[in-house]
């Protein structure tokens, strides 16, 4: 769950960083509060739980109060790379002496913790750094224990720091270290960290992001910061796609959903994940042309798997259905059969004629397989493979 | 011989008492794996389908040794768990359970490197050596075991668990059998990636060719290309990697652990253009996977 640049402040103020003056601003008339608070000239930078605000326009220098309320007021209520602007910063602008980049992150191939540190802060950090050859120190970091305060001053010598500047970097490293472990994040990323005129380190900007499997226990985001938990999603859903995450959140039993929109006319009930992607991938093969991507799986109740079927015809584009899933261990075929066969009726069609092919194969198949006979759908057994079933389902689409 | 799990592996199942794993165990002694005591701290005393269950992992080896963990418990207690196990000795957990922090599961390797024990998972269903062991629940019951799965020279491991079973069935189907299948997980972090069970295959008499089964996301099929590149291996490797059509849908999230490709890095294309740089046979089709495999058994030297 990435937070917001205003939320991810406010939390590391609270644990001892430095940031800048600064006022949230959600609607026009908390614009004059800000301008009370925040001295000029100031940045005014869209809230939105994504990247490259600079580069959108989304973060924008300004000198004097008109500039400030008409930027703001422009920048509220618009959307930058599709997320609505709900809120606006306006922080007061720095008196920059360097500028630095600190991350922590995970590095699957190793498996560890990372701690990155470069001399090269600010905006396109890695093409900068080979720029002025400034290196990008990383060193493994151990998620049992703290960092040491020799470890934070060795990474700060690395980068040619000397002295008090030395020291306070060091610090802002362990406290970053700190905080990555405490939040259960899976990246903290202060770019750019200023070391003001003034001698002191002040986080510019900051990349949170919390593990979502760790949010069970980190609710003190609700509850003392007031960070509502976001759903993670690459792009805003469509109206179909919401629908479906709403199905799929109906009961914890299994999944059915993780529906992606696609404009062709005939819909996926695929599943699981692995084999949603290569059922996909098999349709397209064979020049099928999806409605929908969708990941069946853990054995979804008949409620959520008929609720998804009914969904998916309620598209006037859906002309028929297939259903291809790896041969399943833990989902059992009777109830995925029962699922659709529910599915369709309710939608007031015909199993038969909808249906272009049911390939689950696996336990309770032999069940499964009575469930459809019922309704004369024909079961495609494990002695056909997915992209087999995929061609079937185009053709039957076809005729 | 199989890898990590074979007719001699003694087996607990820690989390037991929980309705999957019971099933589980049930399931795995049928299929003739050595469930030989489970746990699950307060159920001491009890038993699941004839297996002891004890409070402790230690108290269990002590009554019980064994080789191997499969761990069915919680995500919040999931690091709990697999320390236990790692601190009382044992070399080969399976973590079965999703959804782990990932400071719990770097935690859990970190341990385990020390202590030179070996981890798969997390997110996995398990491991399967046709006809002699299973540890995790891939594959199902037993009788389903039987139909997906038999025993013979390919070993397979993939990222998805629902697909190391399709893998094997397809196999099974063509009268292809399997040495081990390791379904090695989900998640950006796991015990063991193909690379680190290369190693194991290759030591493997029975094993004679390897499938992979890929997905859009993190390294592991460019690292596996490397060390294929590099280290030359006896065995020949098949692979099928899904999700041609993600690289279409740049910062659309997908799959386990909602992976998002980002141009080319982790991208469907760049893996497979990895792979076949390091001379491994990539099936366009997924029942390619069968002609593929004949070619590799038929071309290694007996």
């Amino acid at each position: 769950m990435r937070l917001l640049e205003h939320e991810a402040k406010q939390i590391l103020r609270a644990r001892g960083f430095e940031i800048p003056r600064g006022a949230l601003v959600r609607t026009a008339d908390e614009i004059d509060y800000a301008l009370a608070t925040v001295p000029l000239p100031a940045m005014v930078k869209a809230q939105v739980p994504v990247g490259g605000r600079g580069k959108a326009g989304a973060v924008v220098q300004v000198a004097d109060s008109t500039a400030a309320r008409e930027t703001i007021a422009r920048l509220l209520g618009s959307s930058v790379r599709g997320y609505p602007v709900e809120g606006v910063l306006l922080e007061a602008s720095l008196g920059v002496q360097r500028e630095f980049y600190v991350g922590f992150t995970y590095d699957p191939g190793g498996k560890m913790a990372l701690l990155l540190a470069s001399a090269a802060g600010g905006v396109d950090v890695e093409a900068r750094a080979q720029a002025v050859d400034e290196r990008m120190v990383q060193r493994a970091a151990d998620v049992r224990r703290e960092l040491y305060g020799f470890e934070g001053r060795e990474v700060a010598a690395g980068l040619g720091l000397e002295g008090r500047d030395l020291l306070g970097f060091a610090s802002t490293l362990q406290r970053g270290w700190d905080s990555f472990l405490a939040l259960d994040c899976t990246l903290l990323e202060i770019n750019p960290l200023v070391l003001t005129a003034e001698g002191r380190f002040v986080v510019a900007d900051v990349h949170l992001e919390v593990d979502d499997d760790a949010l069970f226990r980190q609710d003190r985001l609700e509850k003392s910061y007031g960070i509502p938990r976001r759903e993670a999603s690459g792009r805003f859903p469509t109206a179909l796609e919401r629908q479906a995450a709403e199905i799929d959140a109906l009961d914890h039993r299994g999944v059915a959903g993780r529906v992606i929109e696609f404009d062709g006319d005939l819909g996926l009930l695929i599943g699981g994940g692995g084999a949603s992607l290569t059922a996909f991938d098999a349709i397209r093969r064979h020049g099928g042309r999806p409605a929908n991507y969708s990941e069946v799986g853990g054995n979804p109740s008949v409620r959520k798997v008929a609720a998804l079927t009914r969904l998916l015809l309620s598209q006037p584009r859906v002309a028929r259905l297939a259903v291809i899933m790896n041969v399943v261990s833990n989902t059992r075929v009777d109830l995925v059969a029962r699922g659709v066969i529910t599915g369709i009726l309710e939608a007031g069609r015909d199993p038969a004629a909808t249906l272009a092919v049911f390939r689950v194969p696996g336990s309770w198949e032999e069940e499964g397989i009575k469930v459809l006979r019922r309704y004369g759908v024909r079961f495609s057994d494990r002695r056909v493979s997915i992209d087999e079933a995929a061609r079937l389902a185009v053709a039957a689409s076809r005729a | 011989m199989a890898i990590l799990v074979d007719e001699g592996t003694r087996i607990i199942i820690q989390g037991i008492t929980g309705r999957e794993a019971a099933a589980a165990a049930r399931d795995s002694l049928e299929y003739g794996a050595r469930v030989v005591a489970g746990v699950t701290p307060g159920k001491g005393g009890t038993e699941v389908y004839g297996v002891p269950v004890f409070d402790a992992v230690r108290a269990a080896l002590a009554a019980h040794p064994a080789d191997a963990a499969v761990i069915a418990v919680p995500a919040p207690a999931a690091r709990e768990a697999a320390l236990e196990a790692l601190e009382n000795g044992l070399p080969l957990v399976v973590l079965l359970t999703e959804r782990i922090p990932r400071r719990d599961v770097v935690a859990i390797l970190a341990r385990a490197r020390e202590l030179d024990a070996r981890v798969v998972g997390p997110n996995c269903l398990g491991i399967i050596s046709p006809g002699r062991s299973r540890a995790g629940i891939v594959g199902g019951r037993a009788a389903d075991i039987g139909k997906a799965y038999r025993r013979g020279p390919v070993g397979v491991m993939s990222r998805s668990g629902g697909m190391t079973t399709e893998i094997a069935n397809l196999l099974t189907q063509h009268g292809i059998g399997q040495s081990t299948c390791v379904s090695v997980g989900g998640d950006p972090i796991i015990g063991s990636t193909f690379v680190d069970l290369m190693p194991l295959f290759e030591q493997d008499q029975e094993t004679r060719a390897v499938v992979i089964f890929g997905e859009p996301g993190g390294g592991a099929e460019e690292a596996l290309a490397d060390y294929i590149a590099t280290r030359r291996p006896r065995l020949p490797v098949v692979a099928y990697i899904a999700g041609r059509f993600a690289d279409e849908m740049p910062g659309v999230r997908f799959g386990h652990a909602g992976t998002i490709v980002e141009g080319e890095r982790g991208s469907t294309r760049g893996k497979i253009a990895a792979l076949r740089q390091a001379g491994v046979l990539v099936a366009e089709d997924f029942s390619d996977i069968v002609p593929l495999a004949r070619r590799c058994l038929g071309a290694v030297d007996p």
